[in-house]
């Protein structure tokens, strides 16, 4: 079960991002307690495109590195560039000001093979 | 720890910038007794040195009484018990300290002539037949600087047989269990890992690897017994798999102390090992290192060595022969870290071949008297005798509140260095112990009766694990601060320097 | 059989505690057919007494700097090293402890590594030090390492006046990862080589001063390879540094180099340890250990490892490098040995040994036959002459008179054959530097 807060109106991956109906993509608050302490970001520069299911950035805790799969494909339209001096934001505020980067996409934004609802997500095998 | 030391009164660990003070000099130089010369003159404008040294100013009785005060607040084997599995954190013998600091040996620079140094080379090449007939391989190398670099050495030396063989092979596969620096070693070297799963007795899972091998598979790195302690008793059958599959077997001799005199890497079926002179054999682990990562192989591996390699001419003398065409070029300068190989044959001249049997059964039988007197409250994964370390599982403390961490924390107070937390990364809140030969019956009671102790308090007196370490000269430091606003140098004003590019 | 503890009665009750009645039961789950089944043809025992009789005999068989003269270098170098050095680095706290997972506990070897980070990056001219390598030459390997992963490209270039052993290693390390390391051909400039490339490298790295000794202004090098997107690299002797302008002011992005000049003995090549800096943008791609300050939950400043989740503990396969030890111990003399000279002392050991190569120098080049290899840039301490005849040959003539002459460059490098490279440390007196040019001067 994935566990943490799940808020609706927001589509999710099981590799635990999740993304907004504008393309905003962060990661879940179940992700971020998983990690631990959130230390660093690596992020995409704006203008470079991503490919849905693919690594699109790296986040980094104390004592663990894992990659970031992006949930749509698109071009990068906005790097939140607060998370460069407060990596901390991911796990204070994962659905709020710890969103990562926000996606132009034709892909629809909706429950389907890739994305899950938050009943879906919710539903997940640990 | 000194009473009265200087820490003890600091509100913070203190730096030597600290005690500077402008003019004040540890050391003064003769004076010239050639022509003074001009630096700023030879060297003009454009080349001489315009930007400070950023050294600090201080006496010689400043930096006595800075590293003595450093030196307190650590913690080595000179000091007590330090079961940290997988490192083998015996005592390590004064003699040899002694035998590399003679002046033959170390007031040596490694362009003199051979034939001013006779005497070395005759040790370096007693070392490489010792570790060879240790290891029971055909020839060794002592340039490697590390296990790590040993590690890399050997996948090397790997690549270049396959590649002798008029084939191309991309895949290295390690267990679920390895050291991180096995992956870390293949991918630095270009390989793709395949991670082979532990099966239920913790070993490698034979019928896993079996579907693993194929035609792409260049070897398997493996060390045993493994890093849960547990010698690989299928190790015939998991040589031949990989074998018949055209690959070949590395052994991360990290965790040889468990079998010296008993079995050798040579004769389990490996082709290529790596020793850790700094873990088996007694040199001290400085901090982190020096270390040293001698490499042994196989005969049909010998040609691809890295180059110079000791050569004996018919009158017997030692030369170094660098004419080493099939070689896959050095890993490091010059000869290796000599100064430890010393350290290391003076251990192995200590001990002769019962004695170093003797290191690896009482290096068992402490391991497995300490397993069995921690039984009780603190469970091993795998229900099996071990050799020379095992490691706990502290999920039912995690339960009950504490995780493993903070039970290592909470030794601290006890005045034992934690054992391994969190690896290998198959056992649930892992604790690995490593006791090695050197530590008395006493001391293993002592530990043991501290972790009894400190499990009672988990439900008794749950802060005491919380909040430990409470005698040290810092409590639990702010990891995550440290690595997201990063403050890896000094600066006068406290706060992190200006970048000083360009 | 020394250092174990146990008594006969020990062993029992240990046995006793397991229900055992010998330790050979503890090792059965060895397969037979691998078993040794012999005693190690290994020798010894040999009792502590017997042992530094050998030893001590063994040792003076080698002829030591302390009864030849030195004259070698090659980022080796016959450097004075006050007993304050040993005496604080062979302290068993620092000596015996491992790797400072433990922070509490390790107060000491981490603060002593920042003060290390510290000097360095402050003596390279950069933002940014980590704890330490294995030597200079894996040091130089890494950075080509690190520019490649950086730039994602193949081909290092390396400027053939970089050290051999460094050259080789950086080879070796290159070529594993896929990578190739040109070097300008014999009779070739770097600046034509880089002229001549198809497209842009992912570094150039040169050494300063460089194995001629020629110390140069390394600007528009760097310059020319920010303006294509590779990295600028720079070996460096760190003496040397106390008096020349660090290559990281003069743009370069990643500084390493040798550590053994600064406080750390001969020892036939090692143990010492490499330097590795860099400049702000790459601190997150450093290898190995890197040590940082914090805080405790009381606001008490202490040091942590950080930014580990670049090492190979964690990011296993994808980590910036294998390493896994740092040389710790090494750096540690270094860090005393700077701060016992602070900066007047370094300048003073650089500027000395400087005014003695330049007296021995100016002495054999008015000898015939005797020339500077480079006379179009200046020199510091250590310097590549020709000379009239074998190089081989005149060494052996000097050994023979108690001098360890210059190291005979072509059995470096072809290009080089008939060098001479002489080293003069501040150990060197005016007597030596007399006697050296008295004997090459009745050679032949």
């Amino acid at each position: 079960m994935a566990s943490g807060k799940v808020p609706e109106g927001r589509w999710y991956t099981a590799e635990h991002e999740w993304i907004a109906g504008d393309g905003t993509v962060g990661i879940t608050d179940h992700a971020q307690d998983a990690l631990g302490d959130v230390v660093f970001l690596d992020l995409p520069e704006v203008g470079r495109h991503v490919e849905r299911g693919t690594v699109f950035g790296v986040v980094e805790s104390v004592k663990s590195v894992s990659d970031l799969f992006s949930p749509v494909t698109g071009t990068v339209a906005a790097v939140n560039d607060q998370l460069k001096d407060r990596p901390e934001l991911v796990n204070q505020d994962p659905y709020g000001e710890g969103w990562l980067v926000r996606l132009d996409t034709e892909d629809p934004i909706a429950s389907g093979p890739v994305l899950l609802d938050a009943a879906g997500y919710r539903a997940l095998p640990d | 720890m000194a009473v009265g030391a200087d820490w003890q009164q600091a509100d913070r660990t203190p730096l030597i910038y600290d005690r500077s003070h402008p003019g004040r000099r540890g050391v003064r130089l003769p004076a010239p007794d050639v022509p003074a010369l001009d630096e700023a003159a030879l060297l003009g404008p454009a080349l001489a040195r315009t930007a400070p040294l950023g050294l600090p100013e201080v006496a010689e009785n400043d930096v006595v009484r800075h590293y003595t005060a450093l030196s307190q607040m650590n913690y080595g084997v000179d000091t007590g018990f330090y079961p940290l599995g997988s490192c083998t954190m015996k005592y390590n013998p004064k003699v040899n300290e002694w035998v590399a600091a003679l002046p033959g040996f170390q007031r040596v620079h490694p362009l003199q002539p051979e034939d001013t140094v006779p005497g070395l080379l005759e040790f370096l090449a007693s070392m490489e037949s010792i570790l060879g007939e240790i290891s029971g391989m055909d020839a060794v190398t002592l340039q490697p600087a590390a296990g790590a670099q040993g590690e890399f050495t050997g996948v090397l030396l790997m690549r270049a047989l396959i590649r002798a063989r008029g084939e191309e092979r991309h895949t290295l596969i390690i267990p679920d269990s390895a050291h991180g620096t096995n992956p870390a070693t293949a991918a630095m070297a270009g390989y793709r890992v395949a991670v082979v799963p532990s099966n239920v007795r913790g070993g490698v899972d034979l019928a896993a690897l079996r579907g693993l091998v194929n035609g792409d598979t260049a070897g398997l790195m493996l060390t045993n017994p493994n890093t849960l302690g547990l010698f690989e008793d299928e190790i015939l059958e998991i040589a031949d798999v990989v074998h018949s599959a055209g690959g070949l077997l590395y052994y991360d001799g990290a965790n040889a102390n468990a079998i010296l005199g008993e079995v050798r890497p040579g004769d389990m079926g490996f082709d290529v090992v790596h020793l850790n002179l700094h873990k088996t054999f007694s040199t001290p682990h400085g901090g982190g290192g020096p270390g040293s990562g001698p490499v042994g192989v196989k005969a049909v591996l010998e040609p691809f060595l890295p180059g110079p390699r000791l050569h004996r001419a018919p009158s017997g003398a030692l030369s170094w022969d660098d004419d080493r065409p099939q070689s896959i070029g050095k890993v490091r300068s010059y000869y290796g870290n000599v100064g430890i190989v010393l350290r290391a044959l003076a251990y192995i001249l200590s001990h002769g071949p019962d004695g170093l049997r003797e290191v690896a059964h009482t290096a068992v039988l402490n391991a497995n008297y300490l397993r069995a007197r921690l039984a009780e409250r603190y469970p091993t994964r795998y229900d099996r005798s071990v050799m020379h370390e095992f490691v706990l599982t502290l999920a039912g403390q995690k339960e009950r509140g504490a995780s493993a961490l903070d039970v290592a924390k909470r030794l601290i107070d006890y005045g034992v260095y934690p054992p391994t937390v969190y690896f290998p990364l198959v056992v649930k809140e892992a604790l690995m112990v490593e006791p090695t030969e050197t530590e008395s019956k006493e001391t293993l009671d002592r530990f043991a009766d501290a972790l009894a102790a400190i499990d009672q308090e988990i439900d008794a007196t749950p802060d005491a694990l919380k909040t430990a370490p409470h005698h040290t000269p810092v409590g639990r430091l702010d990891e995550a601060e440290a690595a997201r606003r990063p403050n890896i140098r000094w600066s006068a004003g406290g706060g992190r320097p200006e970048p000083t590019g360009p | 059989m020394r250092y174990i503890p146990h008594t006969a009665d020990d062993r029992a009750a240990m046995l006793a505690a397991i229900g055992l009645s010998d330790t050979l039961s503890l090792f059965g789950d060895i397969p037979a057919a691998a078993r040794l089944g012999r005693p190690l043809r290994v020798p010894g025992p040999l009792t502590e007494m017997e042992l530094q009789a050998t030893m001590r005999r063994d040792a003076a068989q080698n002829r030591s700097v302390e009864d030849l003269v030195c004259f070698l270098g090659g980022q080796f170098y016959d450097r004075f090293i006050p007993a304050a050095v040993g005496a604080l680095a062979g302290r068993g706290e620092f000596a015996t402890s491992y790797t400072p997972y433990q922070p509490e506990l390790s107060q000491g070897t981490l603060a002593a590594i920042y003060e290390f980070q510290s000097m360095m990056a402050g003596l390279t001219g950069l933002a940014a030090a980590q704890a330490s390598m294995y030597d200079g030459a894996s040091a130089v390997a890494e950075a080509a390492l690190l520019a490649m992963d950086t730039t994602q490209r193949l081909t290092v270039v390396m400027d053939r006046g970089v050290f051999p052993e460094s050259r080789q290693v950086a080879a070796t390390y290159v070529t594993a990862r896929g990578g190739r390391v040109v070097v300008p051909a014999p009779d070739q400039s770097l600046e034509e080589l880089l002229a001549s490339l198809a497209e842009p490298p992912a570094a150039v790295v040169v050494q300063q001063p460089d194995v001629l000794g020629r110390v140069r202004d390394l600007r528009p090098l760097a310059a020319w390879a920010h303006e294509r997107g590779a990295l600028a690299m720079a070996a460096a002797d760190p003496v040397a540094l106390a008096l020349i302008e660090p290559p990281g002011r003069m743009g370069f992005d990643v500084v390493v180099g040798e550590g053994q000049p600064l406080g750390n003995g001969l020892q036939y090549g090692g143990p010492t340890f490499g330097f590795f800096c860099v400049q702000d943008a790459l601190v997150r791609r450093l290898p190995g250990r890197v040590v940082g300050a914090t805080q405790d939950g009381a606001h008490k400043r202490g040091y942590v490892l950080t930014l580990q989740a670049r090492e190979q503990h964690i990011r296993r396969e994808r980590a910036t490098s294998n390493i896994c030890s740092n040389h710790s111990l090494n750096a540690l003399q270094a860090t005393i040995y700077l701060a016992l000279l602070g900066p007047e002392g370094l300048r003073e050991v650089a500027r000395l040994s400087t005014a003695k190569a330049h007296y021995v120098v100016d002495r054999l080049t008015a000898l015939p036959g005797f020339a500077r290899m480079a006379p179009d840039a200046p020199y510091l301490f250590e310097v590549a002459l020709t000379v009239p005849g074998s190089v081989a040959d005149l060494n052996r003539h000097l050994l023979d008179r108690g001098i360890l002459g210059g190291w005979d460059m072509g059995r470096w490098d072809r290009a080089w054959a008939g060098g001479w490279q002489l080293a003069v440390t501040e150990q060197r007196t005016r007597a030596e530097l007399d006697q050296l040019v008295e004997a090459v001067a009745s050679w032949r």
